[in-house]
């Protein structure tokens, strides 16, 4: 994460510039790399939902136009990719306290993770969601 | 983070620090949160479930007992850090003039510290009734 805008404004010499995403064929590790980044992204504006809903419950009312809007379809699919996003970016975390360690950074250990990081959170995701959706009847 | 001396970059050596003039306490602190969020996280999943059949009455009284509503708090707090530094390192990493950069790592603060915030005020309002 070296910062080396201000040296390139000193000295705009010629110097060989790292290749940037466009130039490399398309990894999965690459690839789960931005879709961590994206989900924290995701998450991050989700806590307004959070916020809401605990706002929300202390009133009947209020705790009423949240159930409305977590039961419409607009609302289900903004929950329902929120769970994934949360579910991914926790499974994501995970796989990085891993390399943290330095442990499963070889060639196969790694591509192995990010497969288990992406058909896990997909998984628990819908195991969730028919669990919920099971033991509510389908109706909020 | 222990990395071998000799792998800095010139740059960093003299300024001795990275786009966030600061050191590695948020690397740590992103760690040490993210940590705590694997157990917070299935803690307030679970407790969401839990909630989801039930009226306002029944919701309210079991968000405001004492044990769900430490756990919540607690799952605000660590998010909050975590994800202030994660949108943090997003802003540095793509924002490249100085002052959007540092208009938006202000906003990321505040909006971090006023989403937080409010969310505690509901769990705090459910708790002592206010």
């Amino acid at each position: 994460m070296a910062e080396t805008r201000s040296l390139e404004a000193k000295s705009p010499a010629e110097r060989p510039l790292s290749p940037h995403l466009q130039i490399y064929r398309p990894m999965l590790t690459m690839m789960m790399s931005i879709v961590h980044r994206i989900t924290g992204f995701g998450l991050y504006f989700g806590t307004l939902l959070l916020a809401w809903w605990l706002l929300a419950a202390a009133s009947p009312n209020g705790y009423a136009r949240f159930q409305w809007f977590a039961g419409s379809l607009v609302g289900r699919l903004i929950l329902f990719g929120y769970t994934w996003a949360l579910i991914h970016h926790m499974l994501g975390g995970i796989r990085h306290l891993i390399w943290d360690t330095g442990r499963g950074l070889g060639p196969n250990e790694r591509e192995w993770l990010v497969a288990a990081n992406l058909i896990g959170s997909i998984a628990i995701t819908i195991i969730l969601w028919i669990f919920v959706l099971l033991t509510m009847g389908g109706s909020s | 983070m222990s990395a071998p001396r000799h792998i800095r970059t010139p740059l960093a050596r003299v300024l001795g620090r990275g786009a966030a003039k600061s050191g590695t306490e948020h690397f740590w602190h992103q760690r040490l949160t993210a940590v705590a969020n694997i157990p917070l996280t299935i803690a307030a999943v679970i407790i969401l479930i839990t909630l989801l059949g039930r009226n306002q009455a029944a919701a309210a009284q079991i968000l405001g007992s004492p044990a769900v509503a430490i756990v919540m708090l607690l799952f605000i707090l660590s998010i909050t850090v975590h994800m202030r530094i994660g949108m943090a390192v997003i802003i540095e990493d793509y924002v490249q003039d100085e002052s959007a950069k540092l208009t938006l790592l202000m906003a990321n603060t505040f909006f971090t510290i006023a989403v937080g915030l409010a969310a505690v005020y509901g769990i705090l309002k459910l708790s002592f009734g206010l």
